[in-house]
């Protein structure tokens, strides 16, 4: 190995040179690069990513379309556009298990140990995430479009609610990189996911109207991000009201991504040894 | 004066009520190989974690080449160079691609990270395995990648966490030489081991640390002194007079001799004993292949010193829970 002089900033007392901008993006688009690297090893994630909104989009619209919207063909210009949502709101529940796992690992370790942004861990992991679930996001509308699903708005609408759903996945990501962070080890995180992603996925407007639920239950509804980005989505794709949900949908995801973001962070720095604090601690 | 590689004082660390580290201090000098030595448990990894900035200390200060670790965690981070107890390398990846994303993290342009992995991988003779991925490799493999990826950055400081646990003979002489190389280029290397024989093989310097304290620190041969003078050991011909060999040894130090394979040993205060353990050997009739005088092994040493074995019956749960 060559010797080589290592340059290193001045080290006055107190300073803690934090990472500049264009170096912290650089090392997010590395591990981002990282990231998606996996799926050539692991195609199975895609694989995964491709069939299951094909199982949904088959399912909820051939089985349960006529029951609920008179016919399938009619069905499937109510739910095209929640499906895609819930796709990625169920989609994001990697991000949790991805960051759990490469703590396990000791990756964290490592890379905790580089002059790097702390945060291009979490963001490296989280643009990739989000970023395949866009594949996902055109596979399950290119299915729907097959089975009959029309845009019956602007190609501006259409990509907007692209985005909206994008920008879902990528607050909803934040939080599950909490949930990633914070628990102990793949199976809780997996189990603690699940139980948040499922009410959230399926008490909403994705499959049927707020209205016609139990009061009880439309209290939850209408509150749950997952209705008023879906509400936004289909107003966008298929036509509706617009203004209102949009308004509602940007204050969900500005304020689930600043919290979870603060939280996430705060979290990963924190975040030590975790088995042995647990096992000194008696936990 | 340029600072030391490594300063350590007053270190403290618990976790709830458990207090893992209890006031230790070391010093390393630019160059040299320190190992810190001790039995599972004793808090070698805690200090190293607090060394590389992942773990805030309780009380304490720890300087690496003169930046405080808990002040100026990012200039420390540009001079270390870190391989923990699991090789934290990508399985998905293959080895080059893993090295050389430390590469770019650390600002290489592309050309240059993938010329230094390719380096690195030919240095640690991985250069046949270089596109395939970790997965697929061997433990000594991983290991050997998870060393060369502490070292893109040319780390002035290289710290090593059991960097041989697990691994068969042929792999950990394999490292070993690895590890002599970086000392012999100028890195300052600090190894934690449970074997004596690794510290006593690549350091120079030894720190003996259980339940979080310093117990004892030398260079090995220091340290194998300290423990009482020398041994006296003696190599029946027949096995069988193993026994009678370790009473008559017993018998005249007063102290009761440690048996091995084919040989027992008893601590000998005084070296004029020598002569008469061979002429009772003579009058008893117990034939020997050898009689002779040496110092304590290290692992005898670290008895003396820490009252237990090196090697544990259980492994504590820093070693097993993660």
């Amino acid at each position: 190995m060559t010797a080589v002089t290592i340059t290193t900033g001045p080290a006055g007392p107190g300073t803690t040179s934090p990472v500049r901008p264009l170096a912290a993006l650089r090392q997010i688009r590395v591990l981002t690069r990282r990231n998606l690297l996996h799926v050539w090893t692991d195609p199975q994630q895609m694989v995964g990513m491709t069939i299951q909104p094909l199982m949904f989009l088959l399912l909820f619209v051939y089985v349960f379309g006529g029951a609920i919207a008179g016919s399938s063909r009619a069905y499937i210009q109510f739910v095209l556009p929640g499906l895609v949502v819930q796709g990625v709101t169920f989609w994001a529940m990697q991000t949790a298990v991805g960051l759990n796992t490469d703590f396990q690992r000791g990756l964290v370790d490592r890379f905790r140990s580089l002059p790097i942004a702390r945060s291009s861990v979490v963001a490296g992991r989280i643009v990739a995430d989000v970023l395949r679930t866009g594949w996902g996001t055109v596979i399950t509308v290119a299915a729907g479009m097959a089975f009959g699903f029309r845009l019956h708005t602007t190609v501006p609408g259409a990509l907007g609610a692209f985005g909206l759903i994008l920008a879902w996945g990528f607050a909803l990501s934040w939080l599950m990189a909490f949930l990633g962070v914070s628990l102990r080890n793949a199976e809780t995180v997996q189990t603690a996911a699940f139980l948040l992603v499922m009410p959230l996925g399926f008490a909403s407007s994705i499959f049927a109207a707020a209205a016609t639920m139990p009061g009880w239950l439309q209290a939850f509804v209408k509150v749950n991000p997952v209705t008023v980005v879906a509400d936004t989505a289909r107003g966008l794709m298929v036509g509706g009201p617009v203004a209102g949900p949009l308004l509602k949908s940007a204050l969900w995801l500005v304020g689930l991504t600043a919290v979870s973001w603060f939280l996430t962070l705060r979290r990963y720095r924190a975040r030590a040894l975790p088995a042995v604090i647990d096992t000194f601690s008696g936990h | 004066m340029s600072p030391p590689a490594i300063a350590v004082t007053g270190l403290t660390k618990s976790f709830g009520r458990t207090r893992v580290l209890n006031g230790i201090g070391f010093a390393a000098a630019e160059g040299t190989v320190l190992a810190l030595l001790g039995p599972n448990g004793a808090g070698k990894t805690t200090a190293v974690r607090i060394l590389c900035t992942l773990l805030r200390p309780d009380a304490g200060h720890a300087e690496i080449l003169g930046r405080d670790v808990v002040r100026e965690p990012q200039q420390v981070r540009s001079v270390i160079g870190l391989t923990g107890q699991y090789a934290a390398v990508d399985d998905m990846l293959s080895g080059r691609e893993n090295l050389s994303m430390i590469g770019r993290l650390l600002g290489q342009h592309a050309k240059v990270a993938r010329r230094r992995a390719d380096d690195l991988l030919a240095a640690f003779d991985l250069t046949g395995n270089a596109g395939q991925t970790v997965k697929a490799y061997s433990g000594g493999m991983r290991r050997r990648l998870d060393l060369a990826a502490s070292l893109v950055g040319e780390p002035r400081v290289l710290f090593l966490d059991e960097p041989t646990t697990g691994l068969d003979p042929a792999s950990r002489g394999q490292l070993w030489d690895l590890i002599s190389g970086l000392a012999v280029q100028g890195t300052t290397v600090l190894l934690t081991t449970q074997y004596l024989e690794e510290a006593d093989r690549l350091a120079s310097q030894a720190v003996v640390i259980d339940r979080g304290r310093v117990l004892a620190e030398g260079s090995p041969a220091e340290l194998k002194e300290r423990s009482g003078g020398q041994v006296i050991e003696v190599r029946p011909v027949r096995r069988a007079d193993l026994p009678a060999v370790a009473r008559v040894l017993a018998d005249l130090t007063g102290t009761s001799a440690s048996t091995g394979r084919d040989t027992a040993a008893v601590p000998a205060a005084d070296p004029g004993l020598l002569g008469a353990v061979v002429s009772r050997l003579g009058a008893e009739h117990i034939d020997v292949s050898q009689v002779g005088l040496r110092l304590p092994s290290l692992d005898e040493a670290f008895l003396t010193i820490t009252g237990h074995h090196a090697v544990p019956e259980a492994p504590a749960p820093e070693e097993n829970l993660r």
